[in-house]
């Protein structure tokens, strides 16, 4: 057996380790490996390529429909719907639209919710800290690479939609809610604007759900209590009785981009939304930081 | 000798360390003392408190009380100091089951901000190699059979040169030659210069590796010291068989002894009483005496008897 041969080798125990050779207190400790790492599995699981894909798959459901019914009635179903036919640059924008209060929140919350209750499901978590990763720097890396995918989500329906768009409509200038009419070119940097201000509209939810995850060792129950905060957050903006509480909702702003679809652009949204955002990183932040650093990890 | 130098010689030192999860007091107040260089035997019965202790000593949980030095330093406050220096195997092997062998080893490296990425490749083909999963580096570790798992558990713990390796339990899951392998493994790491603190409660595993030992029980530490003098705390035990049980048992008297006498055969009895004595003396005695001695054996107790009478009886140990 090549097992034991190998294990008990004579000699076996005197082999010099390269381990620590590069690694003297003088060397600098690096930090990027572990985001490397983090950022790698990522996006290289299965799951989040699923989660990416299905995203992708609205702005293409969305435009084979329209290509194969004969006439959009306007005003009906999402924004734009009915300005596809004319120019397939839309059909990014109605997904985009389309994903804002369901899809996004929910790939969101497996994402955030998974980060640290993922690493404690799998027992990994005891050896990451053991290694030592530092939690703080963990938290942080698990921060940034749900950030990556706040990144990604908006933008994998976007360029589905562009795509697509292109293949089955024709493609000209776009007219903006100002009346302007600017370029295809122009026409699809604002469409990226709207991914990035839905980037910005998901870091709040992220925050949330890293905050989650430091609670309980079952990724699946951080995953639905943040999918969940979402949905909670979006009903409560619709509720008068509670208007007083509507600009300190998460998603209050999640649907204030039509600003960005004028000329000059409007970043009046833009702001108050990044603000909001900037306040509940910071407040979730704080709590999961307070929460994962004196936890017991016993998982 | 200051308690500065005592510490300047231990590998792993606590004090009065306890730890409680709501009313249960996991870890009582123990005073462990693992000495550099020892292969140190940490025994128990299941859930006496070992995990739990080794999860205080690696800064994963947080004492209720004492202190934890590891290699000379204070845990956790100098935890990103100390834990590069130890490996550690902890309540069995974790992995995350969609990636292979290797790359679980290189995210776990990656973690390690003193690890140098440049040698990175090496060291895990190396550690791979030392636990005999070359073949099954690309493979997926969620094919991995609970032996395999647990191999590539001891491989991480081996990614760097450790000054201190802390392995709970190493030997679950594997068989008998993988045992011996992972025996001969501890030797290895201990010829080299490491300290090894295995956690079992498999008492032969123990005997067998280790130069010192400590026996919890519920969450109490009962016994440690080098494993000789453990063996050696356990009284030892005189068996003679003969016909004149009446005649030898006034020679044990004689010498300050309880006998007890049975007759297992019929024929012959057999005396068992505990030494108090030189046992030449006793036999001279006895041959004096006109006692027909047929047999005559001391016997020293076990780790396991010492084991037993420390933590209770089969599936009767303490709570």
């Amino acid at each position: 057996m090549s097992h034991s041969d190998q294990v008990s080798a004579p000699g076996a125990g005197t082999r010099t380790n390269p381990g620590r050779e590069g690694s003297s207190p003088r060397q600098r400790p690096s930090s990027r490996s572990l985001l490397a790492s983090e950022l790698k599995q990522l996006f290289r699981r299965r799951r989040t390529q699923a989660l990416l894909l299905a995203l992708a798959a609205i702005p293409v459901m969305i435009a084979v429909v329209v290509r194969l019914s004969t006439a959009v009635p306007p005003g009906r179903g999402p924004a734009f719907l009915d300005r596809i036919t004319q120019n397939g640059l839309f059909v990014g924008v109605t997904a985009l639209i389309v994903a804002v209060p369901l899809f996004l929140p929910l790939t969101i919350g497996v994402v955030a919710g998974d980060t640290i209750a993922g690493e404690a499901g799998h027992g990994t978590l005891r050896y990451l800290l053991v290694a030592p990763a530092g939690r703080v720097r963990l938290l942080l890396v698990k921060y940034v690479g749900a950030v990556a995918f706040c990144v990604s989500a908006p933008l994998a329906v976007a360029l589905a939609g562009a795509g697509i768009g292109a293949a089955l409509f024709p493609v000209g200038p776009v007219t903006l809610l100002s009346g302007d009419v600017v370029e295809p070119g122009e026409a699809l940097n604002r469409m990226l604007l709207i991914a990035a201000y839905q980037t910005v509209s998901l870091l709040g939810l992220s925050a949330i759900g890293l905050f989650l995850s430091t609670l309980t060792d079952v990724p699946v129950g951080a995953m639905a209590a943040t999918i969940v905060l979402s949905v909670a957050s979006q009903v409560m903006d619709q509720l008068p009785q509670l208007e007083w509480l509507h600009p300190w909702l998460f998603s209050h702003y999640w649907f204030g981009f039509a600003d960005l679809l004028r000329q000059p652009i409007g970043w009046d949204s833009f702001t108050s939304n990044a603000m909001l955002q900037a306040g509940y990183i910071a407040v979730f932040g704080a709590l999961a930081y307070g929460r994962f650093v004196s936890k017991d990890v016993l998982s | 000798m200051t308690s500065a130098d005592r510490g300047a010689g231990l590998a792993i030192e606590t004090t009065g360390l306890s730890k409680r999860f709501g009313h249960q007091l996991a870890v009582n107040s123990i005073d462990l003392a693992v000495p550099r260089g020892s292969v140190f035997g940490f025994l128990g019965p299941n859930g006496s408190g070992k995990t739990t202790t080794i999860r205080l000593m690696l800064g994963l949980a947080a004492a209720t009380a004492g202190s934890v030095r590891v290699l000379g330093q204070d845990m956790p406050g100098k935890l990103d100091e100390v834990l590069p220096q130890v490996g550690a195997l902890v309540e069995g092997p974790a992995f995350y089951p969609f990636l292979s062998g290797a790359a679980n080893l290189h995210r776990f490296d990656a973690a390690d901000r003193h690890a140098s990425p440049g040698t990175r490749r090496a060291r895990v083909a190396e550690a791979l190699e030392r636990v005999g999963l070359s073949h099954a580096a690309r493979k997926k570790v969620r094919a991995y059979s609970m032996g395999m798992k647990q191999r590539l558990g001891i491989a991480n713990a081996l990614l760097s040169r450790r000054e201190l390796l802390i392995l709970d339990e190493p030997t679950n899951g594997l068989d008998p030659q993988g045992t011996r392998e992972v025996r001969s493994l501890v030797r290895s790491l201990a010829a080299d210069g490491a300290t090894v603190f295995v956690s079992s409660h498999l008492l032969a595993e123990v005997e067998q590796i280790c130069t010192h030992a400590a026996i919890m029980s519920a969450g109490r530490l009962v016994a440690q010291g080098p494993l000789a003098e453990l063996r050696q705390a356990g009284t030892a035990q005189v068996r003679l068989i003969t016909p004149d049980a009446g005649a030898a048992s006034g020679v044990l008297v004689r010498f300050g002894m309880t006998p007890v006498v049975g007759h297992p055969d019929g024929a012959d009895a057999v005396i068992t009483s505990a030494l108090d004595a030189a046992p030449e003396a006793i036999v001279a005695a006895l041959v004096a005496d006109g006692v027909r001695v047929r047999g005559f054996a001391v016997e020293r107790g076990s780790l396991e008897d010492r084991f037993v009478a420390l933590t209770g009886e089969g599936f009767d140990v303490a709570q």
